[in-house]
Order: structure tokens, then C-alpha cells, then sequence
């Protein structure tokens, strides 16, 4: 079995958000950089597991972006996957773009699975997955929490509005993944090590027309400041939130 | 040139996300001058007529009992197929799990810029931009849309229901179903209950609890402020609570209007998750717990102590 794991480079979850260039890039400049959680500890993770049971098994990697990504490359090969593709695109704004340049690997890889995170940390589009999906005219299964596979079947279990639903489904198909497919990892020295020899091949994107751009960023309005009520009038917070925020 | 909003429908009854993408939708139709549309996929036990209420002029319906669940694949070309036959030019979602997983297909399909989480009617000034999350709501985007047919999926809780006089017209779209290519197996939902996602009010619990035997306390206080109830990540990781209840960076992330955290410190993690609720509220014991820097209301003090008071003064409120 083939598996097509795409990866995504975001700020770690706790970088400082701010913007330059009159607010029209992310401003980058001290931050640690990471592989999307989503990407890395429920994507990645669930394909190596899957790895470990059939070592007939390949996990490919995925990016789209400029040189600056390999660590993070590096990272995901050390934790198990056995070679990545990067293209080599810093236009990564645009959902279509990203999916178009994935799907055409993909398309050439001929894989019979392929995972995304549900969404990445930065952009919050969530929209790779379904994107390439409907690019490569496959199935896609959205916000999945379980995945388990016999021969050609996968069963999967995703997130509904209030509750969970039991999938089946041929293969091939791609799946965008949330919390409870795996646990998280840290790769060791061996994976470390091996991770240096192991292939990572950069391709030339494809022309696309990308469908949306971003004009600007914001930032919220800052909060004004807690307001404290003490432990012995609890009445007055009802009173607070009835008068004051009218959310009761 | 009209706005197509795909109402959606569980067992037969519109979500109450459908009213928020209907009542979006009328008013993205108003600023750009053109008429709003609702499109419903399946079988309906409701009056489609009554739409008209949310400002859409006509209900498009497609009543094949196979859109009764959601094939993201089959939704899309149906969808695509209302979008050609009714000359739609602008398509909204509501970003939950159908709009999710259709709005992305749809868009490869028609060729059609889309903007998924957006929070804001498009700026039509210069373009047509719209706001979403970015950065798991530290910031926002604005995002232009370039191409001739544009799709907006619109964060829950993100607009506001507005309800009026109105009756649409219903007429039948008899488009091919395609067979979906995904079984589904089983369905676990919970009953009775508001999902989490679309609740308005939501109580929340982290370690500070100490254990599930003392859910009891939240789950009081929940049902006073008739809300949902949620918990932090590792309440959910020592499986003291469901999955589907953590909300932060990795679980669920959501928009109430009003939050209370109980015993929840507020790490940066948990902020990503409700950082966009309109009022947060924070109990907790240590004043120096981060999440005070959030939070619209505090008190610093023991749980177990003010939320039955807390739950107490709720009751009368309501009472009165």
C-alpha cells in the first residue's frame, strides 16, 4: 500500500502573531516554525502506525513551499515516513494552488491513500483535502478520528455536528485527520539518523491560476480587561451578564 | 445573478446553522443587488415555503432521498448542477461538517474562489473580500475572491439569525444522484442535546475539577444557562470527559456567545478554541491563572464553592 502524507510548515502554536508590510504578510521573524499539528500527530503518526502493521507499506511526504521547510521535512522523515516530495512554491495563500500542486504528485504517485490534517493552525481553510479529492475525482472523508483497513476497505470513524459516524469505503481515498487517529510522537536518535539519508526530492510547481489572495490580515480588538467579581457575590456576575454583556 | 444557500437539514428539520448561512446569504443578496436562494438536498419534513422568513425569495429542492446523508462527492455535483440551472453566482455554506467537506469539492468543480470560516459580509467596495479566521482566531484574514462565481462557508455562530415576514416560492430541481461511493455504517449522535459547535452558551471544565465524579457541578450549572457543556484538553486525554467535549487548539473550536471556564488555567492551546466567544467568564482559584487576561468576567475563588452558588443565582434569575 501507498500512502501520500501532506505536510504543512505553520508557526508553532504559541508564536507571537503579528504582521508587516502594512499588514499583508505574516511577520515571521523570530518564530519557531513546526509541522502543523494536525499534520504531523494525527496524519503522519496514523500512516506510520499503519507502517509498523504492513512494513509493505510506503508513507510519502508532501510540502508545498520554499527551501526553508526542509527541517520540517527532515522532522516527518524522522519520525518513520520513507521520502518526501517537496514542491517548490512559496505561494501558499491560495487552497487551489496547494491542492492543485499536491493533487498532480499525487496523480503521478498513484497512491491508494492520502492524508491531510484537518486544517493548518495558520490559515484555517481545511480545504486541501476535499480540493485534491474532488481534483483527483476520489472519495474524501472528512475529520476523521479512527482508521483501520482491511485489504482494500477502510473503515473509518469521523466527527458529525454532536456525535460520531462509522464510514466504509474502497480505497483509494483521501482523509483529512483530527484528534484521536493517533498519539503524538517524538522521533529518536535512530529515526534522527536516518531521517539524514533518506530521499527528499524537490519538484518545479505546475501553473495554476490561484481563485482567491489575501488582501490583508488583522488582529482582534484587544479585550478591555477582566472585570472581578468576588466569590461572595456571585449575584452580581448574574447581574453582569444579564444588564452588562446581555448574554443571559 | 443570484446568492444560492444550501440550507441544510439533519433527520428531516433545517439546522439552526441554516438559518444563520439564509439569513447571511439575503443580506450578501442585498448589498450585491441580487435575489437570495435557498437550495435543500433530501427529504424534508418541514415547510419549505416558510424559508421565505429569512429573506430567500425562491427554495430550490432536490428530494432524493439518497442526499439524505451527506456524500461530500454526490453533494458537490448536485450543488454544481442548482449553481448551473439557476445561474448562481455567489454560493454559501455553513462551515460545519457538510460545508467542510463540500465547499472545498464544489470549488475545484466550478472553478470558483472560496473562503471557508469567514466571519463578515463581504466587502464589496473594492472587490470582494471577505473576513475569516486566521492564525486559529488570533487574527483575521481578509480575503479577496477572483473568480466570477464566488462560495462563502460562514463560521457557525458567526451571524446572527434574522427572522421576518416572507412566504418563497418551491419549485423541484430533478438532478441525477450519483450512488455515493462511502457507506455509512453507523451513526452515534447525541440526543437532546445542542452540539457543541452550534450551542450559544457553553460551561466548560479543566483539571481544577479534580475528577469526573465532580461533573455533577458543571453539569448543574450548564443546564441553568441551558448550555453546552466542554473541557479542556487534558480532562479529555485522562478520558475523564468525551472527545468530542475537548475544545482548544487540537479538539473543537467554537464561537458562544458566553463561555464560562471552570478550573481551566487557559494555556495559549485552549485560547485558540474559544478565544472568539463573545464573553468568557474564568473561575478559578489561582488569580494568577493566564486566562484572567482573556476573560471579560472573573472570580477568583474555589470552584466547589461558588459554581453551586453560582448555579443557585442562575435559577432564581431565571425564575424571576
Amino acid at each position: 500500500m501507498k500512502i501520500l502524507v501532506c505536510i504543512s510548515k505553520t508557526p508553532d502554536t504559541t508564536a507571537k502573531i503579528a504582521f508587516k508590510n502594512g499588514n499583508t504578510q505574516f511577520e515571521d521573524n523570530g518564530v519557531q516554525w513546526i509541522i502543523n499539528p494536525y499534520d504531523e500527530w494525527y496524519a503522519l503518526v496514523r500512516a506510520i502506525e499503519l507502517k509498523e502493521k504492513d512494513p509493505s507499506t510506503t508513507v510519502h511526504l508532501i510540502t508545498v513551499g520554499g527551501a526553508d521547510a526542509e527541517p520540517i521535512i527532515r522532522k516527518a522523515l524522522a519520525l518513520g515516513g520513507d521520502e518526501a516530495i517537496r514542491v517548490n512554491s512559496t505561494d501558499l495563500t491560495d487552497s487551489f494552488y496547494v491542492a492543485s500542486q499536491i493533487a498532480e504528485v499525487a496523480r503521478a504517485g498513484a497512491y491508494d491513500l492520502i492524508f491531510t490534517g484537518k486544517e493548518t493552525i495558520d490559515y484555517n481553510n481545511s480545504a486541501i483535502g476535499g480540493m485534491v479529492a474532488e481534483l483527483l475525482d476520489l472519495p474524501f472523508v472528512s475529520i476523521a478520528t479512527k482508521f483501520e483497513i482491511n485489504g482494500n476497505t477502510a473503515t473509518i470513524q469521523r466527527e458529525i455536528e454532536g456525535g460520531e459516524e462509522a464510514n466504509e469505503v474502497t480505497l483509494p481515498v483521501v482523509v483529512s485527520c483530527a484528534k484521536g487517529m493517533a498519539e503524538a510522537r517524538i522521533p529518536n536518535m535512530r529515526g534522527i539518523m536516518a531521517a539524514r539519508t533518506k530521499p527528499l526530492k524537490v519538484v518545479e510547481p505546475v501553473a495554476v491560476e490561484a481563485l482567491t489572495s489575501i488582501s490583508s490580515f488583522e488582529l482582534p480588538p484587544a479585550k478591555a480587561g477582566v472585570k472581578l467579581v468576588s466569590p461572595d457575590n456571585v449575584g452580581e456576575l448574574v447581574r453582569l451578564l444579564h444588564e452588562e454583556a446581555k448574554v443571559i | 445573478m443570484s446568492v444560492l444557500i444550501l440550507a441544510d437539514q439533519a433527520d428531516g428539520h433545517f439546522k439552526k446553522t441554516a438559518y444563520e448561512a439564509l439569513s447571511y446569504g439575503a443580506k450578501v443578496a442585498e448589498l450585491t443587488g441580487t435575489t437570495a436562494e435557498a437550495l435543500v438536498l433530501g427529504t424534508v419534513s418541514e415547510d419549505l415555503a416558510s424559508l421565505g422568513k429569512y429573506g430567500v425569495k425562491k427554495v430550490h429542492h432536490v428530494a432524493n432521498e439518497a442526499l439524505n446523508t451527506v456524500d461530500a462527492q454526490v453533494y458537490a455535483k448536485v450543488i454544481a448542477e442548482a449553481v448551473k440551472s439557476t445561474g448562481a453566482t455567489i454560493v454559501i455554506f455553513s462551515q460545519n461538517t457538510t460545508g467542510r467537506a463540500v465547499g472545498p469539492r464544489l470549488s475545484v468543480r466550478l472553478k470558483a474562489g472560496l473562503v471557508t470560516a469567514a466571519v463578515a459580509l463581504p466587502e464589496t467596495s473594492n472587490g470582494f473580500v471577505v473576513r475569516k479566521v486566521s492564525f486559529s482566531g488570533k487574527a483575521f484574514a481578509n480575503v479577496a475572491i477572483n473568480t466570477d462565481i464566488k462560495i462563502i462557508s460562514l463560521n457557525m455562530n458567526a451571524y446572527k439569525i434574522a427572522a421576518g415576514e416572507g412566504t418563497a416560492e418551491v419549485s423541484t430541481l430533478d438532478t441525477a444522484v450519483d450512488a455515493p461511493k462511502i457507506k455509512v455504517t453507523a451513526t452515534d449522535k447525541v440526543t437532546g442535546e445542542v452540539p457543541l459547535t452550534e450551542a450559544t452558551r457553553v460551561v466548560s471544565g479543566g483539571r481544577g475539577l479534580k475528577g469526573p465524579e465532580n461533573w455533577h457541578l458543571l453539569e448543574d450549572l450548564a443546564k441553568a444557562l441551558d448550555a453546552a457543556t466542554a473541557c479542556s484538553r487534558p480532562v479529555a486525554d485522562s478520558h475523564w470527559r468525551p472527545h468530542h467535549e475537548h475544545v482548544g487548539q487540537t479538539g473543537v473550536a467554537i464561537a458562544p456567545n458566553l463561555y464560562v471556564a471552570l478550573g481551566i488555567s487557559g494555556a495559549i492551546q485552549h485560547l485558540a478554541g474559544v478565544n472568539r466567544s463573545k464573553v468568557i467568564v474564568v473561575i478559578n482559584k489561582d488569580g494568577e491563572a493566564p486566562f484572567f487576561k482573556a476573560a471579560d468576567y472573573g472570580i477568583v475563588g474555589d470552584i466547589f464553592e461558588i459554581v453551586p452558588k453560582l448555579t443557585e443565582e442562575i435559577r432564581k434569575f431565571k425564575g424571576a
